[in-house]
């Protein structure tokens, strides 16, 4: 077993880049996530790693930043909470366009507009559907602790190197603001510029006489070819959903009801689970761990054991729709959330499920 | 071999020869309209970039504008920016990859109006990079709309009747104002529509670089040019309405040196 540390998710966040051996962080303060570049700054990344620290004029200029670093085959993420997440989707579109991998981590707070500084979840339409214009989609992974905000971070950038597409961790203002403790790992190296040129033949690190120049770009003006670049984003998408789905499932095996939450509401569920067994009903919980590809092949499956599902959502109903594409007609998928920054309490929850979907029957 | 075909393979014998184009251009033939100045700068800092012999240590960022597919010509390693944005990716290459040379080249919409913060902020920080700056006042790609830098009255399709300054507003002088500020260390302003001031703006790109050697700043170079299409005149008619008009408003020289700050 590694260091166990206690930190907030957000300082997990932090901890993580500099040991997954990432080469820069670009970022803007925004509540609730400022801890990230904050404990980065205070942690002189420079001088452990050699990691690049730079904080920008804008959450525009900070996906920028990521998107040139990356298209040099550097590991490069940036940090925001929604408000700053909808000012990045430009730089995302172009990143996702271009091919780049980098890190995107959003510490969700509640809308629209400025809204409020608390934990939400209603940016997951913009984090799976796409977010920023065109065909593109986005590796998104919802973490549930503060383990799972560190863990992720490795995870993330090897799956965005592996598929050369941008990954999203979604968090929300509790997770990245409550501590817990971690397991922290090992200080990997960053890449040498001799290792990014070998492992990374695309990236643009000076043409030299062996090969033909790089360039990066979203740039195509020939229909047929961008036609034929759309293709092959689907195709690169479709791969991830065969490989790459992950999720937990909580007492599913004998369930009659399922409870679907991801994130924050998903610990909330578990508990709801609990407190449902205890009264003798059998209620288990999937929780999805990526919410892009979404684990809609087993909540399929699912749907031929189980007699409804309940979606639980700090949202007005976004994750729901997927389920019920995923469920396709075959039971009752209801959905029960709060909003404005409020977090749904267990009983409401179990209450909810009780109403809608096991009384009901 | 007929006998036209002889004469010009005679006239082209390599002793005979005054100017060869550079090896960093490719042969691929530029998109630009007749007498526009793109070329002629793509060409400069493709000789200058040869010269100096860093080809295999410059990444060079395209913007979006009518030099969005520079990279077409330019046989270096670049990235293609979004609207306004590529001073943020030259600062996210050379703070991960400080001994590379990095440059960007943007048109006046680009690094004036939609970029203008990324132009401010890369300035202020001392980036040690080099933008290229070409303003034509006006929009040239999208087909010659009013830019921050259209003159008081100049006529574009955005302003048919001339720049109202009362309405429009005044027209930018974004390089007096980058010249104020501490992180950059070579501001200049140069033309290339005239054989000697090609030779003065080839200089300066090349100081630029050098200057990015000596990680003394970020270098920032205007290069005053004409947009004979979007101006509807002819490239001879453009270069002279340049002269009367865009250089009294717009001087050239060094606003900022090293030497003399
Ligand atoms: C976000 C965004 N807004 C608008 C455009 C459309 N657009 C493309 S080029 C351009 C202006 C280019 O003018 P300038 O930078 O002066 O370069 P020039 O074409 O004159 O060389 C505009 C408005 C765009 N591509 N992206």
């Amino acid at each position: 077993m590694g260091e166990l540390r206690l930190m907030k998710g957000n300082e997990a966040i932090a901890e993580a880049a500099i040991r997954s051996g990432a080469d820069g962080y670009f970022g803007y303060p925004i509540t609730p996530q400022s801890e990230v570049i904050e404990h980065l700054a205070a942690q002189k990344p420079e001088e452990r790693t050699g990691m690049t620290l730079l904080q920008a004029e804008s959450e525009i200029a900070a996906i920028n930043m990521v998107y040139g670093a990356a298209g040099c085959g550097k590991k490069v993420m940036t940090s925001s909470s929604s408000p700053g997440i909808s000012l990045k989707q430009e730089g995302i579109t172009y990143i996702a366009g271009a091919e780049l991998p980098c890190l995107i981590l959003n510490v969700v707070r509640g809308g629209p507009g400025l809204g409020t500084i608390q934990p939400s979840q209603s940016d997951y339409f913009q984090s799976v559907k796409g977010g920023g214009h065109g065909d593109y989609h986005l590796i998104v992974l919802a973490p549930s602790s503060v383990q799972e905000m560190y863990d992720f971070v490795e995870l993330g950038f090897d799956l965005a190197f592996k598929y050369r597409n941008p990954t999203m961790i979604l968090s929300d203002g509790a997770i990245g603001q409550m501590m817990e403790k971690v397991e922290i790992g090992e200080q990997k190296p960053r890449l040498t510029e001799e290792q990014i040129k070998e492992k990374y033949p695309w990236a643009t690190t000076g043409k030299t006489k062996d090969r033909e120049k790089n360039v990066i770009t979203s740039l195509e003006l020939e229909p047929e070819k961008m036609e034929q670049f759309n293709r092959k984003l689907i195709e690169k998408y479709r791969k991830i959903e065969e490989n790459e789905v992950r999720y937990e499932e909580i007492q599913c095996e004998d369930a009659e009801y399922l409870m679907v939450a991801y994130g924050t509401s998903a610990r909330i569920c578990q508990k709801s689970v609990q407190i449902a067994r205890n009264e003798g009903l059998k209620v288990g919980l999937l929780r999805p761990i990526t919410l892009f590809p979404f684990p809609r092949k087993r909540i399929n499956e699912l749907a031929d054991q189980v007699k409804g599902m309940l979606s639980v959502e700090m949202s007005s109903g976004q994750m729901v729709e997927d389920v019920r594409l995923a469920v396709n007609g075959k039971v009752p998928v209801e959905y029960y959330g709060r909003m404005g920054g409020i977090v749904p309490s267990t009983e409401e929850a179990l209450k909810d499920l009780k109403q809608k979907i096991i009384g009901g029957k | 071999m007929d006998e036209q075909q002889a004469k010009t393979e005679d006239i082209i014998k390599k002793e005979n020869l005054v100017f060869d184009k550079t090896k960093l251009l490719t042969d691929k033939a530029f998109h630009y309209c007749p007498g526009c100045g793109h070329g002629v700068v793509h060409r400069l800092l493709m000789e200058v970039i040869e010269e100096l012999d860093i080809q295999e240590k410059t990444i060079g960022i395209a913007p979006v504008g009518c030099s969005v597919l520079a990279y077409h010509y330019m046989d270096i390693d670049m990235q293609e920016a979004a609207h306004g944005r590529a001073p943020a990716l030259a600062t996210g290459i050379k703070r991960t990859l400080p001994e590379k040379y990095v440059f960007t080249y943007q048109g006046d919409g680009d690094l004036a109006a939609i970029g203008t913060a990324e132009t401010i902020h890369s300035c202020n920080r001392g980036e040690n990079i080099t933008i290229i700056f070409i303003n034509n006042g006006i929009y040239g790609m999208t087909g010659g709309q009013m830019a921050p830098t259209t003159l008081e009255n100049m006529k574009s399709s955005t302003t048919p009747y001339g720049r109202n300054v009362k309405q429009m507003g005044n027209p930018l002088k974004i390089t007096e104002l980058v010249a104020q500020l501490p992180g950059t260390c070579f501001v200049t302003r140069q033309a290339v529509h005239k054989p000697a001031y090609v030779r003065k703006t080839k200089k300066a790109i090349k100081k630029a670089f050098k200057y990015q050697k000596q990680e003394m700043g970020l270098s920032f170079i205007e290069i005053v040019s004409n947009c004979n299409s979007g101006w509807k005149m002819t490239p001879n008619d453009a270069n002279k309405w340049l002269e009367n008009n865009m250089l009294p408003f717009y001087p050239l020289g060094d606003l900022k040196t090293p030497e003399k700050k």
